[in-house]
C-alpha cells in the first residue's frame, strides 16, 4: 500500500472526514487521504465524482466540514488567501487567467514572499520553464493560446512558491503536442521536489507522472494505491473511470 | 449657432465631463472589485463638498492663496476617504457574502443616515465656499468670456484619469485591483487578501468622490440635495462606460458632458430625459456598456435554487384570516387607521408586484416606481385634462403602467444583472424627468392636485372597501400566477436560464410577460394611491420610492408569498410611527435598514432557512 511505501516520508497534507456541499447538495462524503512530501498524486474519477470539489475544499472555496491538515496546520475556516500564503498553490480548471492583464502582470498577482530553504520563483526562472511565455510576456493574456494560458495559470501559481500544487485538469482541452510538453514540465517540477495533487481524467497523462492514484466515485474514495493494482482491477477501472 | 458659441459650449461640456468623471470613476472601481453598487458614493461626494467649504476658509485664514485653497480641497478628499474606510470596515465587510440587493439596500441606508447628519451638522441652508485663488476670473476665447476655473477643470479630469491609469498599471496595488476586478475568487486563491484590497479600494473611491465634491466649491454651494442628484448621473456614467472600466467612465463622461452642453441649447426642455435616453440606447446596443466586459464565470455567486413553500392549507387559512380582519377593521378602527391601512394595502400590492420580478423571476428592477408613478400620473392626467371619473382612472392606471412596462420589458430581456437593473432605473428617471420638466402637462414639481374619487367613494369608508376589494383581487391573482405553470417557468428561468431554455421554456418571453404584469399591478397600486391622496407629484416616480419597494420585498422575504406584504405593512407602519416623533426620521430609517441587513445578511427568510438546514445537518450527523 502506498501509505507503507511512503511511511518514512513526511505527510504534507492530510484530509479526514471531509464533507463538502454546493448549496444544499452534498458532494463529498467522509473523504480521507494523505499526500506525502515530494509525491505526485493523481485524483481520478468520472465527471461529477467530486475531484474539483475536493481541491476547492482544500483551498477553502466551497462549504465543507471535517479536518484538513497542511504542514501541521489546520485549514478549516481559513480564507483562501491565507491558505495560499501557507503554501498551497491552486491552479483552477479552465485556467481562469486574468485576461485583461499582461502575462507579466498575471505573474505579479501570484507573487508571494519567498519561503525559507527553497529558491523563490521569479518570472525569469518561469520563462526558462515555459519558453512560450517568455515570448508572450508583454501580451495580454486574452491574446494567448489555450496552451499558453494553461502554462500561465501554472506559472502564476508557482509565483507564490507553493509547497503543494493543486492542479485541476491540467491536460483538459489542450492539443496532444501541448499535453506532451505539459507532462514534461510537470516532470521537471516533480524532479525539483514539488509535491503535486492533480485532478485528472486522462490516465495516460497521469500514469507516467503520478506515484499513486486516488479514485473518487460519487464523492467517496473508491481506491487509494498504485497504478499497477488499479490497472489489474478491471471492474474498478470500468466502473469508476470509464476507460 | 456661430463657431465661437460651439467652442464655448464644447468647453463647458468638457468641464462638466471632468466633474462627472471624477465623481463617477470611484463608483465604477468599487463595483469592479467588490460588485457592490454603492449608493453611498453620492453621500461621499456631498460630504466632500461640505468638508471643503468648512476646511478651506479656515486654511485660507492660516495660509492665504493657492496653498490654502488646494490644501483644503485635498484635506476634504482625504477625510471622505477615511469615512469610506469606516463604512467598509463596519458595514460592507460584514455583508460581502449577502445577496447584492442587500448590499445595495445597506448603502442606501447610509445615504439616509448621512442626509440627516449633514443637515444636523451644517444646517439646511446652502453654504457657499471661497473661490480658487488665481482661478476666479475669465479668459477671452474667440470674443467670449470663459471662467478660468472651468478651464482648469477641463485639465483636472484627464489628470485624474492619467493618475489612475498609472496607479493601475505601474503599481502592484493597481495590478491586484485589476486582477480582482476580473476574477476575485482566483485572486484570493493566489494569496491576495480581499479584505485589505476592498478597504483600500473604498478609500480610493471615497477620496475621488470627496475630491469631486470639494472641486464643486467655487461652482455650486454645498447643499443637502447634492447626493441624490449626483448619484443618478454617476450611475449613468459608469453604466454607459461599462461597470468597472475607468477609461469607459471617462468616455461616457465626455459623451454626457457634451450632450448636456448642447442639449440644453437645442432641447432645453428635455436635457434630463436626453441623458437617460442615451444610456438606454447604449445599453440596448452594447449590453455591457462601451468598454465593459461580461462578468467572468465564477465571479458572481451561482444562483442557488430557493424552494418556495407551496400555497398550502395554512397559507390559505392565513389569507382568509387577513381578509376577514381587514373586512371587519372599520367596525372598530378610527378614520386615521383606515387611511393608514389604505396606504399599507396599496404599498403591499406595489411590493408584491415588484416581487413577481425580484423573487419569482430573478429580475432586479431598480426603478419600480416607474410603474407606480405611471399608474398614478395616468389616472391623474386623464382626470385633470379630460375630466375623467375615478372609475375610468382606476381602469386606465394599470393599462398605462402595463403598456410602459411592456415597452421597456421588450428592451430589457436582452440585458442581465446590474445592467438590467440600471436600465430600469434609467427608465424611472426618464419618467421622473418628464414629470418634473413638462410643467404644462404634469404640473412639474408641484404635481397635479384635486384628484378626488367619485361621489360614492368620496368618504373614507367606501374608499377603504374599494381599495380592499381591488387589492385583494390583484394579490390573489398574483398568488395564483406564482403557483401556476407560468410561475414555475419563471422560477426555472431564474435558477437555470440555459436549462430552462433547453427544455423549451422561452425564458425571455416569460420575463417580458412578468414585467408587463408586474407593471399592471404596480399601476393599479399607483391609481389607488392618487385617489386616496387627492394629488400626485414627481416624488412618486423617484429613486426613494423604488428603494422603498425593494426594502419592503427584501426585508419581508422575497421567496415567500406573504413576505412583501408583511414587509410593506412593517415598513409603512414603522415610517408612520417614526416620522412624527422626530425630524430625523431619515436617520432612524437608514439606521434601521442597516441594522436589519447586518442582522439578517441573507434576508429574514434566508436566515430562517439557514437555521433550518443547520438543524437538518445536525440531525443527520447525530
Amino acid at each position: 500500500m502506498a501509505g507503507r511505501r511512503h511511511a518514512k516520508k513526511h505527510p504534507l497534507l492530510t484530509a479526514s472526514g471531509l464533507n463538502a456541499w454546493y448549496g444544499a447538495a452534498q458532494i463529498l462524503f467522509d473523504l480521507g487521504f494523505t499526500v506525502f512530501e515530494g509525491e505526485v498524486v493523481a485524483l481520478m474519477g468520472r465527471n461529477g465524482a467530486g475531484k474539483s470539489t475536493t481541491v476547492k475544499s482544500l483551498m477553502g472555496l466551497v462549504r465543507h466540514s471535517g479536518e484538513i491538515r497542511f504542514d501541521e496546520r489546520r485549514l478549516l475556516n481559513m480564507k483562501p488567501h491565507a491558505i495560499a500564503r501557507l503554501g498551497l498553490g491552486y491552479v483552477p480548471e479552465e485556467r481562469r487567467v486574468f485576461k485583461g492583464l499582461s502575462v507579466v502582470e498575471n505573474l505579479e498577482v501570484g507573487r508571494l514572499p519567498p519561503r525559507e530553504g527553497t529558491a523563490a520563483w521569479t518570472p525569469e526562472r518561469l520563462f526558462d520553464l515555459f519558453p512560450n511565455l517568455a515570448e508572450a510576456r508583454h501580451r495580454q493574456a486574452s491574446d494567448t493560446s489555450g496552451g499558453e494560458q494553461q502554462m500561465l495559470a501554472i506559472a502564476r501559481t508557482l509565483m507564490g512558491n507553493p509547497k503543494l500544487l493543486l492542479l485541476d485538469e491540467p491536460s483538459e482541452g489542450l492539443a496532444p503536442v501541448i499535453v506532451e510538453r505539459m507532462a514534461k514540465t510537470l516532470k521537471t517540477l516533480k524532479a525539483e521536489g514539488l509535491t503535486i495533487l492533480m485532478c485528472e481524467q486522462n490516465i495516460h497523462f497521469a500514469r507516467p507522472l503520478a506515484d499513486r492514484a486516488l479514485v473518487l466515485e460519487s464523492g467517496v474514495v473508491r481506491y487509494d494505491g498504485s497504478f499497477e493494482a488499479l490497472e489489474a482491477d478491471d471492474i474498478l477501472r470500468r466502473g469508476s473511470l470509464a476507460l | 449657432m456661430d463657431f465661437s458659441f460651439i467652442v464655448i459650449q464644447t468647453l463647458n461640456g468638457l468641464a462638466t465631463a471632468s466633474f462627472l468623471f471624477i465623481a463617477a470613476c470611484g463608483l465604477s472601481i468599487v463595483f469592479g472589485v467588490t460588485r457592490i453598487v454603492n449608493f453611498a458614493h453620492g453621500s461621499f461626494y456631498m460630504l466632500g463638498a461640505y468638508f471643503a467649504v468648512t476646511y478651506t476658509p479656515m486654511l485660507l485664514g492660516v495660509m492665504p492663496g493657492f496653498f490654502g485653497f488646494w490644501f483644503g480641497v485635498l484635506t476634504a478628499a482625504l477625510s471622505v476617504g477615511l469615512l469610506a474606510i469606516l463604512m467598509e470596515v463596519f458595514l460592507l465587510r460584514r455583508i460581502y457574502r449577502a445577496p447584492e440587493l442587500f448590499q445595495l439596500l445597506a448603502t442606501f441606508g447610509v445615504v439616509l443616515v448621512v442626509q440627516d447628519l449633514v443637515v444636523w451638522l451644517w444646517g439646511p441652508e446652502d453654504i457657499l465656499g471661497p473661490r480658487a485663488p488665481g482661478l476666479s476670473s475669465f479668459v477671452t476665447i474667440l470674443g467670449q468670456r470663459f471662467p478660468t476655473y472651468e478651464l482648469a477643470m477641463i485639465v483636472a479630469g484627464p489628470l485624474v484619469l492619467a493618475a489612475i491609469w498609472l496607479l493601475f498599471h505601474k503599481t502592484r496595488f493597481g495590478v491586484l485591483v485589476r486582477a480582482a476586478t476580473a476574477d476575485r475568487e482566483i485572486a484570493g486563491t493566489l494569496g491576495v487578501n480581499q479584505t485589505a484590497l476592498f478597504t483600500a479600494v473604498l478609500f480610493l473611491s471615497g477620496c475621488l468622490a470627496g475630491l469631486a465634491g470639494a472641486l464643486q466649491m467655487p461652482r455650486e454651494p454645498a447643499n443637502p440635495f447634492m447626493d441624490i442628484n449626483m448619484i443618478a448621473e454617476a450611475f449613468v456614467v459608469t453604466v454607459i462606460g461599462g461597470m468597472g472600466s475607468v477609461p469607459g467612465a471617462f468616455l461616457a463622461a465626455v459623451l454626457i458632458g457634451l450632450l448636456q452642453a448642447f442639449g440644453i441649447v437645442i432641447f432645453p426642455k428635455i436635457t434630463l430625459v436626453l441623458v437617460f435616453l442615451v444610456m438606454a440606447v447604449v445599453l440596448i446596443m452594447r449590453p455591457y456598456g462601451l468598454l465593459g466586459r461580461p462578468e467572468t464565470v465564477g465571479a458572481a455567486p451561482a444562483n442557488e435554487a430557493v424552494p418556495m413553500p407551496p400555497f398550502d392549507a395554512p397559507a390559505r387559512l392565513f389569507t382568509v384570516v387577513i381578509i376577514g380582519f381587514l373586512v371587519l377593521l372599520p367596525f372598530f378602527a378610527d378614520d386615521f387607521t383606515l387611511k393608514l391601512m389604505i396606504e399599507v394595502m396599496v404599498f403591499g400590492l406595489f411590493a408584491l408586484s415588484l416581487n413577481l420580478l425580484l423573487g419569482i423571476g430573478g429580475v432586479v428592477s431598480f426603478g419600480h416606481a416607474a410603474y407606480f408613478g405611471l399608474g398614478a400620473y395616468g389616472a391623474a392626467l386623464i382626470a385633470r385634462h379630460f375630466n375623467a371619473p375615478m372609475e375610468a382612472g382606476l381602469l386606465l392606471a394599470p393599462v398605462f403602467a402595463g403598456v410602459g412596462a411592456a415597452l421597456l420589458g421588450a428592451f430589457l430581456v436582452r440585458l442581465s444583472g446590474v445592467y438590467l437593473a440600471m436600465l430600469t432605473l434609467a427608465f424611472a428617471q426618464i419618467l421622473y424627468a418628464v414629470a418634473f420638466q413638462w410643467v404644462e402637462i404634469t404640473g412639474g414639481d408641484n404635481g397635479l392636485i384635486g384628484i378626488w374619487p367619485s361621489a360614492w367613494a368620496a368618504e373614507r369608508l367606501p374608499y377603504y372597501y374599494l381599495t380592499l376589494t381591488l387589492c385583494t383581487i390583484a394579490v390573489l391573482l398574483l398568488f395564483r400566477l406564482i403557483e401556476a405553470p407560468f410561475g414555475y417557468a419563471l422560477r426555472a428561468g431564474r435558477d437555470a436560464p440555459a436549462r430552462a431554455d433547453a427544455i423549451g421554456i422561452h425564458v425571455a418571453r416569460h420575463r417580458w410577460l412578468a414585467f408587463t404584469l408586474a407593471g399592471v399591478a404596480a399601476g393599479l397600486a399607483g391609481g389607488l394611491y392618487v385617489y386616496s391622496k387627492g394629488n400626485i407629484d414627481p416624488v412618486s416616480l423617484s429613486i426613494p420610492i423604488s428603494v422603498d419597494a425593494l426594502t419592503m420585498a427584501l426585508l419581508g422575504g422575497i421567496h415567500t408569498f406573504f413576505g412583501p406584504l408583511v414587509g410593506a405593512a412593517g415598513l409603512h407602519l414603522l415610517k408612520d410611527f417614526i416620522m412624527p416623533l422626530s425630524d430625523h426620521w431619515r436617520f432612524f430609517l437608514g439606521a434601521l435598514i442597516i441594522a436589519l441587513v447586518l442582522l439578517f445578511p441573507e434576508g429574514i427568510a434566508g436566515f430562517f432557512r439557514r437555521h433550518a438546514s443547520w438543524r437538518k445537518a445536525g440531525e443527520a450527523r447525530a
